[in-house]
């Protein structure tokens, strides 16, 4: 069914071991968690399990890490996903009332899928994906990634390839995991601009305004302007075949000029996708409609085609990262998005050159080591430190939010016990908390001494 | 006695009414009659009740504008120049007790929808949509006055930071009109979802900066918003307020009344609705060419039988009575049409029953015909609402039968079995009639006369011989 040579199936025993020596629970857990010990970001959170035989076990609920490991080792399901925290643990769901168990929070998710792509890309189709159409994926990134940031403030974001054919993102802000499913529909029609699904990509849900487009769409053109030629004219040449140039000529307004544009390409079928498209712009002073006509040919093949009910709705399950994608073997890993444009999708480790790469280490070391960081000595680390700091990052904005709000218990147990900036951060916020928080102040000033 | 919904917003001016428009922040305080607990609610239902047959009718945004300012007039008018004078108990009350009766009859609504997710669901639609409606309505000193007699909790834009944006505010918003410089104010994105989805928005950083002439946006957000949490709070604690034993058959007839989907004033009318007198003979004939569904039921089934249970005699008995039958024609068409019985038989176990639902015997009340909301609720009768209690396949049989020769054709039913499916019976009702009387020139939409849905059977048959006068007047010629 595909390309590449290595398409076995991971069996059940590599899957298992790929849980016990090599899954980041740890990690997860605090990326999800956004403080060390649980809260109920973490426990009233849903996991739900793919077994073997396309067995669905939906509704699963941990306290803790160990828990969840556990579950996973006992399991060893072919892959799992995370849904939304629950107003309860969803493992209690069938004891509440059914109004009663609701979604509350939520990453704000997206899924860009390559197969969105397959009415213009060329180079592959279907589950297939080489480093050039990649280029589709990085522009998509690009473009969410900044308008995400600008436009609506988000920060938290985390890119992760799924495994086979496309990318996940999360975005981890209080104010994203709060959004209801009607806020999340709203921020979808806004970064929607390619409607209709796969099949009909040509109408574009923008209107001008005098002219102009709307700020956020002009930015993204900007940005997509410079990379059209190199990915849309010269890696995919998308306007050499027949097929391909008929596209282009139906977006061009003016039809005296297609039908002349059509001869010319006619009689010469071996005209790059370059040309044609330079052909179309010797006349483009003449005809200002053009312009925008191209510019929404721009647009039409390389703004973000997102999968819109996955952001829609905040029960909607999603792949957890460092899942082992059943069909290709690849561990879904985070993505740093400066080296986005150099991602190779092939060059994602799979699980069984992680088993490799374990059974070299143990043929040279002795083997009672502690199992779980058994990672560190595989090429899956860098992915994971990607994760780790992005945790760490979320849990730092936790720990500035609670120390602004005066939870100085809290702090305390975190200084001592786990964070060796915590210090630095006592001393800073002291007099703060000195305002409202008369009770702890002993124990406070008794700490700084301390310290 | 309103004591559980104090928490939410605070408003400076809360002893009068600013405005028209009523964001509902402080529930009423004052003595309360029951009569008038109940009588304002139900008005007020009328209207929400309308509102909501509106949605389920895809009606355009300016209809249900004119449909529901025709309600409010009649039912729910917020100054005296508004009360519909010929709308008889209608006495001209001053703005204020206007103003201080609508507010009254939200927080009773208010008590008897937050009961449960759909009924908190629907009223907030139905009274966000009212809502809309009054803003759209209101003149400009009286949005003004609610503009100020509530902090919405928006940030002015400072001027330098208009000028700073002023290129994408420009693209965003077209041009500024010329010489004056329009004002912005920013909130967090997530309070008007609606422009961020249609992009017709500036957004920076998590804010939205919102032009003044789009302030609406926000406000009706906010609405929502608001309302949503305050029904959720009094469902919480409600509770506490159903040991009162007055209130509660109040509000559990209005939370039913809704359920329905509507509240009808046909069920207190009685004696001739046509004028006309009505013979037993005729019956056959007005069934075939008048009665909406139900009755179209029951009374096939009596003349196939030439029986029907207490209960649908009941129902169907009295539906003819207000229709125009008289208790000799109404004995008459009875023995006529239980032909297997003895009269002997007929005079001892049928008359009696007869003469008591036209108020001759026994307690001698002049009992109502059953309205749409008494054949919705669910009882021992097995001649309810037909829309709601056939299966799918058996209702377009029933449909096609009764109707196909008035013109209801079978690529009308996909339609009405939408509706149906979606639980608005009596939208249904009211689409099947309007199909039926395509002929007497009712359009779509037009429901039985002014927009209005069918909330009674007899409403139905009466406005179906009303419109058919004039054409059987001239047979007779």
């Amino acid at each position: 069914m595909s390309s590449s040579g290595e398409q076995e199936k991971p069996s059940q025993e590599v899957m298992l071991t790929f849980y016990r020596r090599l899954y980041p629970f740890k990690s997860i857990f605090h990326w999800l968690n956004h403080e060390h010990a649980p809260t109920r970001l973490f426990t009233q959170r849903e996991f739900a399990f793919t077994l073997q035989g396309d067995v669905y076990l939906r509704y699963n609920s941990f306290s803790n890490v160990d828990e969840l490991k556990n579950q996973v080792c006992h399991l060893n399901p072919t892959r799992f996903e995370i849904g939304p925290v629950y107003s309860a643990r969803p493992k209690d769901k069938k004891t509440m009332r059914p109004g009663a168990f609701q979604p509350i929070l939520r990453e704000l998710v997206f899924d860009i899928d390559m197969t969105d792509y397959d009415s213009i890309r060329t180079c592959c189709s279907g589950a297939d994906i080489c480093r050039k159409c990649w280029g589709f994926i990085a522009a998509a990134v690009r473009v969410l990634d900044s308008g995400l940031r600008n436009e609506f403030g988000y920060q938290k974001l985390l890119w992760v390839y799924s495994g086979r054919r496309g990318i996940h993102l999360w975005i981890s802000d209080k104010e994203a995991m709060e959004l209801t499913d009607q806020q999340r529909k709203a921020l979808v029609g806004w970064l929607t601009v390619i409607q209709g699904g796969k099949e009909s990509g040509r109408i574009l849900n923008i209107s001008r305004n005098n002219g102009k487009l709307p700020p956020p769409i002009q930015d993204a053109l900007d940005f997509l302007r410079l990379g059209f030629v190199d990915l849309i004219l010269r890696t995919q040449e998308c306007f050499k075949s027949e097929e391909g140039y008929e596209e282009l000529l139906k977006a061009i307004p003016d039809s005296n000029l297609a039908k002349t544009l059509r001869s010319k390409w006619e009689s010469k079928p071996g005209r790059s996708s370059e040309d044609k498209w330079s052909d179309c712009f010797k006349d483009m002073s003449a005809h200002k409609t053009l312009r925008t006509a191209l510019e929404d040919i721009i647009l039409q093949y390389t703004y973000p085609r997102l999968d819109a009910e996955v952001s829609k709705h905040r029960n909607h399950l999603l792949k957890a990262p460092f899942c082992v994608h059943p069909a290709t073997g690849r561990v879904c890993v985070p993505l740093d998005l400066e080296m986005i444009e150099n991602f190779d999708p092939k060059a994602v480790p799979t699980v069984f050159q992680l088993l490799a790469e374990l059974d070299a280490i143990q043929k040279t070391e002795d083997q009672d080591m502690e199992l779980h960081s058994d990672w560190e000595k595989t090429s899956l680390k860098p992915y994971i430190n990607i994760m780790d700091k992005h945790a760490s990052d979320l849990m730092q904005e936790v720990r500035k939010e609670k120390l602004r709000t005066g939870e100085l218990a809290f702090c305390l147990e975190n200084i001592f016990s786990l964070n060796p900036l915590g210090r630095h951060i006592l001393v800073i916020y002291l007099p703060d908390l000195n305002l409202f928080m008369d009770p702890v102040i002993d124990l406070a000033s008794r700490c700084v001494f301390l310290l | 006695m309103f004591k559980s919904s104090t928490t939410f917003g605070q408003v400076k001016n809360h002893a009068a009414f600013p405005s028209p428009l009523n964001f509902y922040d402080i529930p009423p305080t004052s003595e309360v009659s029951i009569e008038e607990f109940e009588t304002s609610a139900l008005d007020r239902l009328r209207v929400l009740a309308e509102i909501e047959s509106s949605a389920a009718r895809n009606r355009p945004w300016d209809e249900i504008k004119e449909v529901t300012t025709k309600q409010c007039k009649k039912y729910l008018p917020l100054s005296p120049s508004q009360v519909d004078t010929s709308n008889s108990d209608a006495n001209v009350k001053s703005e204020m007790e206007l103003r201080r009766r609508d507010h009254l009859s939200h927080f009773v609504l208010r008590l008897a929808f937050c009961r449960s997710e759909d009924l908190r669901r629907r009223f907030l639609q139905a009274e966000s949509t009212l809502f809309r409606v009054r803003y759209d309505m209101a003149l400009k000193p009286e949005r003004d006055a609610f503009l100020t007699s509530r902090d919405f909790n928006w940030i002015p834009v400072e001027d330098d930071e208009v000028k700073k944006f002023a290129g994408q505010l420009e693209a965003a918003y077209g041009p500024a009109p010329d010489s004056t410089t329009r004002k912005y104010v920013k909130v967090k994105w997530t309070r008007v979802p609606d422009l961020v989805e249609k992009r017709k928005v500036f957004l920076k950083a998590g804010w939205a900066y919102v032009p003044g002439g789009e302030l609406s946006s926000i406000i009706f957000q906010e609405f929502e918003d608001h309302l949503g949490k305050a029904l959720e709070m009094t469902a919480r604690l409600l509770p506490r307020l159903d040991e009162d034993t007055r209130l509660l058959p109040i509000l559990n007839n209005l939370s039913q009344g809704f359920l329905a989907g509507i509240s009808s004033e046909w069920a207190t009318a009685s004696g001739s609705a046509t004028g006309s007198e009505i013979k037993a003979e005729m019956v056959n004939d007005l069934a075939r060419k008048h009665f909406p569904l139900c009755m179209r039921t029951l009374h096939e089934s009596l003349q196939r039988d030439n029986h029907l249970k207490h209960f649908g005699r009941l129902q169907y008995g009295l539906f003819l009575k207000v229709l125009g039958l008289s208790i000799e024609e109404a004995i008459a068409f009875w023995r006529k049409s239980f032909s297997r019985i003895t009269d002997d038989k007929f005079n001892k176990e049928y008359k009696y029953n007869i003469r008591h639902s036209y108020g001759l015997e026994g307690k001698r009340a002049n009992y109502p015909a059953k309205s749409c909301v008494q054949l919705l609720a669910p009882g021992p009768s097995d001649y309810g609402c037909p829309y709601r209690n056939y299966a799918p396949e058996n209702l377009q049989t029933a449909l096609l039968s009764s109707y196909s020769h008035l013109g209801l054709r079978a690529s009308d039913l996909p339609e009405i079995m939408a509706t149906v499916k979606a639980g608005h019976y009596h939208v249904a009702c009211t689409r099947v009639f309007e199909i039926t009387h395509a002929s007497c020139g009712v359009t779509k939409g037009e429901g039985t006369g002014g927009g209005e849905s069918v909330t009674h059977p007899n409403q139905y048959a009466a406005r179906s011989m009303e419109l058919h006068k004039p054409k059987d007047d001239m047979v007779i010629d």
